[in-house]
């Protein structure tokens, strides 16, 4: 007779911890979820392509998704000249900067959306020198960005920083005594040891700034088929209690979203098994 | 190429990791620096390479004052204790590394590079993982590899900083003997960091012996071995028993107890440490004489040819840390001495080496 072995596991509670990770999984994120897909779908196949495929609606999709990826893209460049600065030089106030990168986590969205109207403004701190160049930021699409960037900064800044800790001074030493200079040393080595923290921060910042609208209502100057942001479009809906109209909406930022994190996930996941690190 | 170290001091805070140094390293030769940890000779290793400015004196290779030079110019090459291989890169890659950085006009072309670095691979044995990346080779694979990548630029020194220090002891001995094979292949001036002085006795030319920032003695292995030049130098190669005490005519008093010096002109009252090696001091009954080191034995170690008896100084003043000695003597003068845990004995020594406590000079 074969004897059956059952298999044991060195940590208990398997069973237990993934029960509970898909019922609070449910709970907080896909039962919610789902109800927005529960209520599109009571619309007619029509009805569902003139609420997600109207001219404005098309519009802020572009905006929304547009300027969030460029505002991730900008802020990943920056935020890791950031982050550098932090983690390889000493100077007086680090401690503070250092601080201050949290800062749009905390702050409420609203608050950053106004401050960042009244600096530029027409007749703004920064507004008023930048107007005569026939430069506007407030008020239209430059305006979403700068304040997409502005609460997606501390993502790429706080998920670098740690990297960049545990770098090896070693590393860099190693390229310089084969004869790499610095910029051979920093794009061949430094770099690619990076990206996978550099892509999670992406993807964090780019997120975050999809699902942004506190910030961005003030600043954006809201005109239709230029400056809406698809948020925008859901409340407008809401406001017009049409709510599977919003749905709708809601439903093709998920899914879109949904996509794009997924692909970011698999390159990170494969850049990272190239690296030869376990997820 | 030949390395000449000339009055290196460097510190680091308050610090003062290398106090003048000068030596003048030969071409062609496999030179160890052995210390304690935190001796130097890592500091003195990274200064040489570059990776590290001394604070003053200079440093000349093939004749040619490098003091100034980056590492990117002094053309060494740099193993890594930790190998510190790119993870990114596979085997191939890590090891092509330094042929891609070339400046395009002596850059060679993608055949060469391919030829030159499976030669390397196999000049490691290590040919068949070239397609891996280093998080999939063991220690020792990817130490070789470190290596092979820093052969690749063709480097005229080559300089290794604790090498083997990060393996388990039977790969390290492994890799030192390989290490030893190669350079005897190559013949690159090579100089490896090391703490382990069975490791720099057994694999180099030359010895430099360091303590506290300066050089103790310099000498081939044979030399620091069997002619410590200093009191540190004999007491930190090979094991060895250390008698502390005062001279009183033709003896050592150590405590209550007396040990025959064996030397002329000797004042009374001088300061001066006795070393013996274990297998050079001898045990003699308790009761047998006035001469001898009064101790008790511990243990006794009977695996292989010759027993290590371990014994424990009885003098009052040394109860709060107890110092240990050991002999080596045969299985049968264990058995006639009557040995046993616990028995009390003399040791004695005709072959001490006495050094001046103050000046730490050898006087014998």
């Amino acid at each position: 007779m074969m004897s059956h072995v059952r298999a044991t596991r060195v940590l208990p509670g398997f069973g237990l911890s993934l029960g509970f990770t898909l019922a609070y999984l449910s709970l907080i994120v896909l039962i919610p979820l789902s109800a927005v897909f529960f209520k599109t779908a009571g619309m007619s196949f029509d009805q569902f392509i003139d609420a997600i495929g109207s001219e404005r609606v098309v519009a802020s999709y572009k905006l929304s998704f547009g300027a969030s990826l460029l505002a991730a893209s900008i802020n990943a460049v920056f935020g890791l000249i950031l982050a550098w600065g932090l983690v390889r030089y000493t100077f007086p106030g680090k401690k503070i900067v250092d601080a201050l990168i949290d800062l749009p986590f905390a702050l409420p969205t609203a608050v950053a959306g106004i401050s960042l109207t009244a600096l530029y403004a027409k007749n703004g701190w920064l507004g008023q020198y930048l107007d005569p160049l026939g430069i506007k930021i407030a008020f239209g699409p430059p305006g979403v960005l700068v304040a997409l960037i502005f609460i997606g900064l501390p993502f790429i800044v706080r998920t670098v920083q740690p990297i960049l800790e545990d770098l090896d001074a070693e590393f860099e030493e190693a390229a310089a005594s084969l004869g790499a200079n610095r910029w051979q040393t920093v794009t061949r080595i430094v770099l690619p040891t990076l990206l996978p923290a550099l892509m999670t921060g992406f993807a964090l910042a780019f997120a975050r700034a999809v699902g942004e609208y506190g910030s961005v209502i003030f600043i954006a100057g809201n005109i239709p088929l230029v400056s809406e942001i698809t948020p925008l479009m859901i409340i407008t809906k809401l406001e017009q209690y049409d709510y599977q109209g919003a749905t709708a909406i809601a439903s093709v930022m998920l899914v879109v979203s949904f996509t794009l994190l997924l692909i970011i996930n698999l390159l990170q996941a494969y850049t990272a098994k190239r690296q030869g690190r376990t997820l | 190429m030949s390395i000449e170290v000339r009055n290196i001091s460097k510190t680091f805070g308050a610090f003062k990791a290398l106090d003048d140094v000068t030596l003048s390293l030969p071409k062609g030769e496999l030179i160890a620096l052995l210390g304690p940890s935190g001796c130097g000779k890592t500091t003195l290793l990274r200064i040489i390479a570059g990776l590290e400015h001394a604070d003053s004196g200079s440093i000349t290779l093939s004749g040619r004052d490098a003091t100034s030079k980056t590492v990117r110019e002094r053309h060494v090459g740099f193993v890594f204790q930790h190998y510190a291989l790119f993870r990114h890169m596979s085997v191939f890659e890590n090891v092509a590394f330094g042929l891609r950085v070339k400046p395009r006009a002596q850059r060679p072309n993608e055949n060469v590079i391919r030829e030159k670095v499976m030669r390397l691979l196999d000049l490691v044995q290590l040919a068949w993982v070239a397609d891996r990346f280093p998080s999939q080779l063991s220690g020792g694979q990817r130490q070789r590899i470190a290596l092979a990548r820093a052969l690749a630029v063709e480097p005229e020194v080559l300089l290794l900083d604790e090498p083997f220090g990060a393996l388990d002891a039977k790969v390290r001995k492994e890799l030192r003997r390989w290490l030893r094979r190669l350079h005897d292949e190559l013949h690159i001036s090579s100089v490896f960091v090391t703490h382990d002085q069975e490791e720099a006795l057994e694999v180099a030319d030359r010895v430099v012996l360091m303590n506290k920032g300066h050089v103790e003695q310099i000498g081939s292995p044979w030399e620091i071995y069997n002619q410590p030049a200093t009191s540190f130098a004999y007491s930190f190669i090979g094991n060895v028993n250390a008698f502390r005490g005062r001279v009183e005519g033709g003896n050592l008093r150590v405590g209550n107890d007396l040990l025959a010096h064996g030397s002329q002109e000797l004042a009374d009252g001088t300061s001066v440490i006795g070393y013996a090696r274990p297998h050079d001091t001898h045990i003699l009954p308790e009761f047998a004489g006035q001469d001898g080191i009064v101790a008790r034995v511990n243990r006794i170690l009977t695996n292989g040819a010759v027993s290590r008896v371990e014994l424990i100084a009885t003098g009052e003043c040394r109860k709060d840390a107890p110092e240990y000695f050991e002999v080596e003597i045969s299985p049968a003068e264990i058995a006639s001495l009557g040995l046993e845990a616990g028995k009390r004995v003399r040791l004695a020594s005709h072959k001490l080496a006495l050094f001046n406590d103050t000046t730490q000079g050898r006087i014998q």
